[in-house]
C-alpha cells in the first residue's frame, strides 16, 4: 500500500531524510518510531504528496507521488501534526469543506460527516465553531477530516500529542479501530504508544532507518539488556572501573550521582555488585532496576548498527 | 471546475463570516459617496456623470484589493490548513483560482452596491450610460488585476500585513508610474505608461472600450496568478 525507495531529502544543506525504503502493506498499522528532528514528519510530507523528496520514490495505492501526486492523494487521508483547522469555520463546515474538495457528492459527503462525528465521538459539537473547542475535541476534528472521505491509507503525525491521557486512550482505542478498514502510518516519538497501537515499527534516527520489525520482535531488542541504577557512596569514577570488571557486566555509565550497570537478560550481577561494593569499602544506598529509554535504545541500535 | 467552486465558495462564506469585508465595504461606500455628491454639487448639477465617484474609486479599490487578498493564502500557512489543502486531489491552480473567484466574488458585490449612484442619476436627471458602463467593466478589470497581485504576494508569505502592504505597494507603483511618465524622455515615458494601471483606465472612463486595454489587465491577471500558482508548486519543492 505504501512503498518507499531511497528516499532523500535535503533542507538545503542539511539533511532531513538519508536514503530511507520501507514497505507497509494493506491493513498494517505501522508506526513510524522517533526522536524530535529524526524525519518523520519529513516523511510523511512527502508521501502525502505535500513535499517532493530531494531523491528517491514513494508509491500510495500504486500511484508515484512524484509523478503521479494528484491521483495518489486520492487514497490518502492526513493529520499535520499541528492539527491545522479553520478555527472561524463550524466542525460540520469545516469536515464538509475537505469531503466535497476530496471528490465525495453532496449526499455522500453528509452521510459520511453522520458516521465521523459518530466515531470520533463529536456529536454534540458538530455546529460549534472550531475555534471554540478545547485541544482534545480540535485533536478529533482533525482526525474526522482525515477520515471523511474514506482513504485507503491514513497517515498521522503524533496524532497524541498534546492531549490528556484520557483522550490519549481514546484516541488509540479509535486508532485500532480505524485499523480494521485503513492501512495506517502513525508517527511518535513515544514509544508505549507503538506497542499499544501498532502492528510493526519502523524506527528512524537522524534521518535514518536504523530498524523496523514487527513489535514482538522490538520488545525483544528492548528487553536486550538489564540495566541496574546504583547509588554508591564514594569516589564514582572508580567505582565504575571496578564494576567494570564483574563478570556479566556489559557496560557501566556515570549519569549524575548515579551509575548505571548494563548486562545481558539472562545474568543477574546484583549479587557480585553488591559484595564487590561492600568489599572495597564503599557504600551502598541502594540499587534498583530501570526501564531502558528511547533514547538509550536509540543508542543501542545506533551502535549495533555501526559495529555490525 | 468543481474543485475550484468548492474553494471560492468556502472562501466567499469566509469573507461574509468575517467583519472584515463589511468594514471596508462601508468605507468604500463612505468615501466614495462623498466624493459622488461633492463633485456634483461642485459643477452645481449641470452634468450627470459618476465622475466624482471614479475620480478616488479606482484608487480605493486598489486599496481594497490588498486589503482583501492579504490573508487568502497567508492564513492557510499560518494556519498550517495549507498542507491539507495541497495534499487533497486538487491542482495548485484550482486552489489559487478559487480564491480568486471569491475575492473578485465580494469585489462585485461592492461595486454592486455602488450602482444606486447611477440609479440617482437616472432618476433625478438624462445620464448617459454608455461611459458610466465601460467605467464598471474599467473598475471590474482594475480590480481583478489588483486581486491577482493580492494573491500573488500573499503565497508568499504568511504574514497577512506583510502581504497587504507589499501589495499596496506594488499596485500604487503601477498605478502612478502614468504620471511618473510624464516627467521621462518620450520613449521612455511610453512604455512606462504603457504598463501603467491608470494609463488603461482612462480609456474606460471615456466611454471608450480598447481591447488593449482589456488585453492589458487580462495579462497582468494572468502573470500574478500563474506566478501564484508556481509560487507554490516551489514550496514544494524547498
Amino acid at each position: 500500500m505504501i512503498k518507499v525507495r531511497n528516499l532523500t531529502k535535503y533542507y538545503g544543506e542539511r539533511l532531513a531524510v538519508d536514503n530511507i525504503s520501507f514497505d507497509i502493506g494493506k491493513g498494517e498499522i505501522v508506526g513510524l518510531l522517533g526522536p524530535n528532528a529524526a524525519g518523520k514528519s519529513t516523511t510523511m510530507r512527502i508521501l502525502t504528496g505535500f513535499m517532493m523528496p530531494t531523491r528517491g520514490d514513494t508509491w500510495i495505492a500504486d500511484c508515484n507521488m512524484v509523478t503521479n501526486s494528484l491521483e495518489g492523494r486520492k487514497h490518502i487521508g492526513y493529520m499535520p501534526e499541528s492539527v491545522p483547522l479553520y478555527t472561524d469555520m463550524t466542525v460540520r463546515d469545516y469536515l464538509d469543506f475537505f469531503a466535497r474538495l476530496r471528490g465525495l457528492d453532496r449526499i455522500r459527503t453528509r452521510k459520511r460527516i453522520n458516521d465521523v462525528v459518530m466515531l470520533c465521538h463529536l456529536e454534540e459539537y458538530v455546529d460549534t465553531i472550531i475555534g471554540k473547542l478545547s485541544r482534545g475535541f480540535r485533536q478529533r476534528v482533525g482526525l474526522a477530516q482525515a477520515i471523511v472521505h474514506e482513504p485507503e491509507v491514513l497517515i498521522l503525525d503524533e496524532p497524541t500529542v498534546g492531549i490528556d491521557p484520557i483522550q490519549i486512550s481514546q484516541t488509540r482505542s479509535l486508532i485500532k479501530e480505524l485499523g480494521k478498514l485503513h492501512t495506517i502510518l502513525l508517527s511518535t516519538h513515544i514509544l508505549p504508544e507503538v506497542n499499544l497501537t501498532c502492528d510493526r515499527v519502523i524506527i528512524i534516527h537522524n534521518g535514518k532507518v536504523i530498524a523496523q520489525d514487527r513489535i514482538e520482535n522490538l520488545s525483544a531488542i528492548v528487553k536486550g539488556a538489564r540495566r541496574l541504577r546504583l547509588e554508591v557512596k564514594g569516589p564514582l569514577d572508580q567505582i565504575a572501573k571496578r564494576l567494570q570488571r564483574i563478570d556479566g557486566v556489559k557496560r557501566v555509565v556515570r549519569e549524575g550521582e548515579f551509575l548505571i550497570v548494563e548486562s545481558p537478560l539472562n545474568i543477574d550481577p546484583r549479587g557480585q555488585i553488591t559484595e564487590t561494593i561492600v568489599k572495597s569499602g564503599w557504600t551502598l544506598l541502594s540499587i534498583e532496576a530501570v526501564d531502558m529509554s528511547l533514547e538509550d535504545i536509540f543508542l543501542q541500535l545506533t551502535t549495533k548498527e555501526e559495529s555490525a | 471546475m468543481r474543485n475550484i467552486s468548492t474553494i471560492a465558495g468556502k472562501e466567499f462564506r469566509g469573507y461574509l463570516n468575517s467583519p472584515m469585508a463589511y468594514i471596508i465595504i462601508c468605507i468604500f461606500l463612505l468615501i466614495t459617496g462623498t466624493f459622488f455628491s461633492n463633485y456634483l454639487q461642485q459643477i452645481s448639477y449641470t452634468d450627470t456623470t459618476i465622475k466624482g465617484f471614479l475620480q478616488y474609486g479606482n484608487i480605493l479599490l486598489l486599496l481594497f484589493a490588498a486589503i482583501i487578498t492579504m490573508r487568502s493564502l497567508a492564513e492557510e500557512k499560518k494556519l498550517g490548513t495549507w498542507e491539507l489543502l495541497l495534499t487533497s486531489p486538487v491542482q495548485d491552480a484550482e486552489v489559487v483560482l478559487g480564491k480568486f473567484v471569491a475575492a473578485v466574488g465580494i469585489m462585485v458585490v461592492m461595486l454592486v452596491l455602488t450602482l444606486y449612484y447611477p440609479l440617482l442619476l437616472q432618476i433625478f436627471g438624462d445620464p448617459d450610460m454608455g461611459p458610466i458602463w465601460t467605467s464598471y467593466l474599467g473598475l471590474l478589470l482594475l480590480g481583478s488585476a489588483g486581486i491577482a497581485v493580492g494573491i500573488f504576494v500573499s503565497s508568499l508569505t504568511n504574514n497577512q500585513i506583510i502581504s497587504a502592504v507589499v501589495t499596496g505597494g506594488i499596485l500604487f507603483g503601477l498605478w502612478y508610474l502614468g504620471q511618473a511618465a510624464t516627467y521621462m524622455p518620450t520613449a521612455i515615458g511610453q512604455v512606462f505608461s504603457y504598463i501603467s494601471l491608470q494609463y488603461h483606465f482612462q480609456a474606460f472612463s471615456y466611454g471608450i472600450i480598447d481591447t488593449r486595454s482589456i488585453i492589458y489587465y487580462v495579462s497582468i491577471m494572468a502573470l500574478f496568478l500563474y506566478s501564484a500558482v508556481r509560487s507554490l508548486e516551489t514550496g514544494r519543492w524547498n
